[in-house]
């Protein structure tokens, strides 16, 4: 076993009605993605407050992606909008802070595209590898 | 399809009309005046960029019988603009050919108190570079 | 502190193939608040539920954690074993350690390694959920349906036919809407009226239906069931109750040369008047604007000659508050107006006319009393022309026309053509179209014996320009098939214009908070699945308020409109989702940003009394979530400036408690 390997750690935050079935469904198609990606179910991209994104850097995290439903999709009528209006602002502040854009992310995955969501988790997991490990905002009191 | 497609990109971009929202429902032709001179009808040249078969439409004369009135731009339902695609055919020809074939020295000679000022620019727009 | 039970589900081997199930119970032993843990095959079979809720009286457990299937398969069926076990059903978690764990991943000690992760993030939510109790509110078993077509009869007599009351608000003085104008209907060519009028009929002799007709709503307050509505009944100047229709005083009434609405002004009516022989109620109405009494208080030939004596020069608007429990909008469509497409001459020339005038010269009960006559001059027209999408599919004239395509105008143009050759087989007629879109039952059949048996002329162009010239009209249009521009002397040109949202739907999607698209048509909940349903609770949609669609569509989608809301009023209480948002009044301070982002407008003000710390009592503006209207998105969270608005059962300390146990 490779002790010393070099695992990001990626939070997904999926909206109920699409990506997170969008995830449900890349796992009955048995699509692999990493394991560094740890999914939380919020009803809609919205609910996403950008506490919990910065929460997650502070924590440690080394990328953060938010799944929604398609634009004009959203179960709740306009909340993918907000979501992507909200994290255009906060990825361009993070980015500032040094926390490159590369490692936030949105992306609209609906609840037929399994593959897609496999293929982004991929994706993203692999960016943020290649990155390496977040120091910015995190906040070594938080380790234990 | 695209047999030229290098030149099709060009027209497109010197146009800067979209030929692609055409809904081939000939209204451009239907509206225009100069029809039965021409030997490609308006939206003959829209479907003929498209498909990217421009040669013909280069050595036709229908280039220099378009009125540029802009009839067909006004009444196009899906604003694809078939007097400008007409336009940058014309003037991919004339790039083609060298010099002007009209200059400002010109029109002196030609012009009276009648001559609408539309035709005049109309005419540089025809043929010069 | 919660006492939680933690149940790992081996899936048979379908989360233990690549989850070391032991190895998590083991693990999640150990987290802060967990009492017991334990794992077991098949924890949704019987046997499995029945350990959870022996689990729960044996360890007095007051949260659960299953770690076990994606939560949209069974965590129903969780909370009922909760709820069987006396817990509240929201004192369960699911952490879903098959679909995006075991299903994925192939490696034994990664898969165990992130199951544990997962179940770690469910416990630390767990331990701060909250028992959640669904609100329950009353129905008011009475329905609304605003606007009196077609759509809206069908509607009304849906519900009323299941035994609920219904009220009918249309804005003319008489229901029947745009159907009552045609003449006959595709593709069976039967009459319009000879369908519609015992309709109306119904509508008037139901005793559950209110017929509120000359009215318009004007406010709409409360939520699903619940709704309060204001209703303006415009002053007619005739008592309802009391006219009898006869059609005396229209006969007598000196005023007539106001042109007539509902022959689209084609001919004339008087100041007072009927608007045709079936109007349902059959009531006169008095134009205000017309009428010389009310003017400058000179006539009154009408109450003279009124034997009843309906007539009341001092009526006044009447405003009527009423409560329901649903409303269904069916406010319909009219015709674009073509005074911009300047090349068609539909201000310049009589004989160029919209469709819908088109059936008004046809129907017997029109102006000229089913004569197919040019409007000019009256005399018979030989060459006809039809003009398909005229402002339809409009992509660049948007201050012209629609980008959308207007759906009925292919067919009624067959109907109008093949009838015009068959009454008057020595006319041509010729249809201009850029496709024939034909997808329904007996539809194609229909436009094809148009084509094949009665010998009208579709030629694939468009007309660029109609000139009129003498008594006729110079078309010049192109045929793409035979590559030739056409010159053809019409006596009449027919436009089928576009249909657009009526006009008074934009105000009233306001009042209701329903969404509306760019083109003001009605948004749908699901566009495929909940296609009659507003996505604000209690509001539903039936006819051409939703998109453009002929009858049969109209008809049917009226009638699930009304199933939907037979099935919201025969309930009596909504139980509603209790994953709601909420405001924390001493922090909220009433900035209007959540009330501004909320799609369901669930939010709303209250001036509220506060004690502040030196004993005075200050009056501040907070915000009030209406359980019975949130769906519970939390757009508002997150607009919340102070953090005083939180979501129940997804609230901002779970959702961070889950952060921290994925991250540490």
């Amino acid at each position: 076993m490779q002790v010393n390997e070099y695992k990001p750690l990626i939070v997904a935050f999926c909206c109920n009605w699409c990506s997170y079935a969008g995830a449900d469904l890349a796992g009955n198609n048995r699509l692999a993605y990493p394991a560094d990606v740890k999914i939380i179910r919020v009803p809609c991209s919205c609910r996403v407050n950008p506490m919990f994104i910065l929460r997650a850097f502070q924590r440690g995290a080394d990328g953060v992606i938010i799944c929604g439903c398609h634009p004009g999709d959203c179960h709740y009528t306009s909340g993918n909008y907000y979501t992507r209006r909200r994290m255009a602002a906060l990825f361009s502040m993070l980015d500032y802070l040094g926390i490159e854009k590369e490692r936030t992310r949105v992306e609209w995955v609906s609840a037929a595209e399994g593959a897609k969501f496999a293929a982004t988790m991929n994706d993203f997991a692999k960016t943020v590898a290649s990155l390496g490990e977040n120091k910015r905002l995190e906040d070594l009191r938080c380790k234990k | 399809m695209h047999n030229n497609k290098y030149l099709r990109d060009e027209i497109i971009r010197i146009s800067g009309a979209d030929v692609s929202k055409c809904m081939r429902c000939g209204k451009c032709s239907a509206t225009c005046p100069a029809y039965d001179e021409m030997e490609y009808h308006p939206h003959q040249f829209v479907n003929m960029v498209e498909c990217g078969d421009i040669e013909p439409l280069l050595n036709s004369e229908s280039l220099y019988k378009c009125l540029s009135c802009f009839a067909c731009i006004d009444r196009c339902p899906r604003g694809v603009q078939p007097a400008k695609v007409v336009e940058a055919v014309r003037l991919t020809a004339i790039r083609k050919q060298g010099a002007n074939h009209i200059t400002a020295d010109d029109i002196p000679a030609v012009v009276d108190a009648d001559t609408p000022q539309q035709l005049l620019v109309s005419a540089f727009r025809k043929y010069t570079k | 502190m919660q006492r939680v039970g933690v149940f790992v589900c081996w899936c048979g081997s379908n989360i233990a193939g690549t989850v070391d199930v032991e190895a998590v119970s083991e693990a999640l032993k150990s987290e802060p608040g967990v009492v017991f843990s334990t794992n077991y095959q098949y924890m949704c079979s019987q046997a499995g539920q029945d350990m959870i809720k022996d689990a729960v009286k044996e360890h007095n457990l007051t949260g659960i954690v299953v770690c076990s299937c994606s939560p949209r398969m069974h965590e129903a069926t969780f909370r009922k074993t909760a709820a069987a076990a006396g817990l509240n059903p929201y004192m369960v978690e699911i952490a879903n350690i098959r679909e995006q764990c075991s299903w994925v991943h192939k490696d034994v000690l990664t898969g165990t390694e992130k199951a544990i992760i997962l179940g770690k993030a469910a416990v630390a939510k767990v331990n701060l959920n909250t028992p959640l109790i669904p609100g329950e509110s009353p129905v008011t078993k009475r329905a609304l349906v605003i606007g009196g077509g077609i759509a809206g009869i069908q509607t009304a007599l849906d519900i009323a036919d299941a035994g609920f009351e219904v009220d009918i608000v249309e804005k003319k003085p008489t229901i029947g809407g745009k159907m009552a104008q045609l003449d006959k209907t595709f593709p069976t060519l039967d009459c319009a009226a000879c369908i519609l009028t015992p309709k109306m009929v119904d509508v008037a002799q139901n005793e559950k239906i209110r017929i509120f007709s000359y009215s318009e709503v004007t406010e709409v307050q409360g939520f699903v069931g619940n709704f309060d509505v204001t209703i303006k009944k415009n002053a007619r100047y005739v008592k309802e109750e009391i006219c009898t229709g006869c059609g005396a005083c229209v006969e007598k009434c000196p005023m007539k040369k106001i042109p007539n609405e509902f022959n689209l002004g084609m001919d004339n009516r008087s100041a007072i008047y009927i608007p045709f022989a079936q109007a349902v109620p059959k009531v006169a109405t008095i134009d205000p604007n017309a009428c010389n009494m009310l003017k400058n208080g000179k006539c009154g030939v009408c109450s003279k000659v009124c034997a009843a004596g309906a007539i009341d020069y001092t009526q006044k608007d009447e405003y009527i508050n009423e409560k329901y429990g649903a409303i269904v909008v069916a406010t319909g469509f009219n015709p674009i107006s073509m005074d911009k497409f300047d090349e068609f001459a539909y201000n310049q020339s009589k004989d160029v006319i919209t469709s819908l005038e088109f059936e008004r010269l046809t129907n017997a009960a029109g102006p000229s009393a089913g004569k197919l006559v040019r409007p000019s001059d009256g005399k018979h027209p030989h060459t006809i022309v039809f003009v398909q999408c005229v402002g339809s599919r409009c992509e660049s004239c948007a201050e012209k026309g629609k980008e959308y395509c207007s759906k009925i105008c292919c067919m009624y143009t067959a109907k109008h053509a093949m009838l015009t050759r068959d009454k008057y087989p020595d006319t041509e007629v010729y249809v201009f179209y850029i496709d024939v879109r034909t997808p329904g039952k007996n539809f194609d059949e229909f436009y094809r014996r148009a084509v094949e048996e009665y010998g009208v002329k579709y030629v694939k162009g468009m007309v660029g320009k109609v000139t009129p010239e003498g008594d006729k009209l110079k078309v010049q249009a192109s045929d793409l098939i035979a590559n030739k521009q056409l010159h053809i002397d019409a006596d009449l040109v027919v436009l089928a214009a576009a249909i657009e949202p009526d006009k008074s739907a934009r105000p009233l999607a306001t009042m209701l908070t329903a969404s509306m698209d760019t083109n003001d048509f009605f948004t749908e909940a699901h566009p495929k699945l909940r296609p009659v349903e507003s996505p604000t609770a209690g509001v539903f949609l039936s006819g051409a308020c939703q998109g453009p669609k002929d009858i049969p569509e109209t008809v049917s989608q009226a009638g699930a409109a009304a199933s939907k809301v037979i099935g919201l009023l025969a309930k009596d209480k909504l139980t509603g989702n209790p994953c709601v948002a909420n405001s924390n009044e001493l922090m909220c301070n009433g900035c209007s940003s959540c009330a501004n982002v909320c799609p369901y407008g669930a939010i709303s003000y209250e001036d509220k009394e506060f004690r502040m710390p030196d004993r005075t009592t200050k009056v501040r503006r907070v915000a009030v979530v209406n359980p019975a209207v949130c769906q519970g998105c939390g757009a508002c969270t997150v607009a919340c400036p102070s953090g005083a608005m939180d979501l129940k059962g997804f609230a901002n300390s779970q959702i961070m408690a889950e952060v921290d146990a994925i991250c540490k």
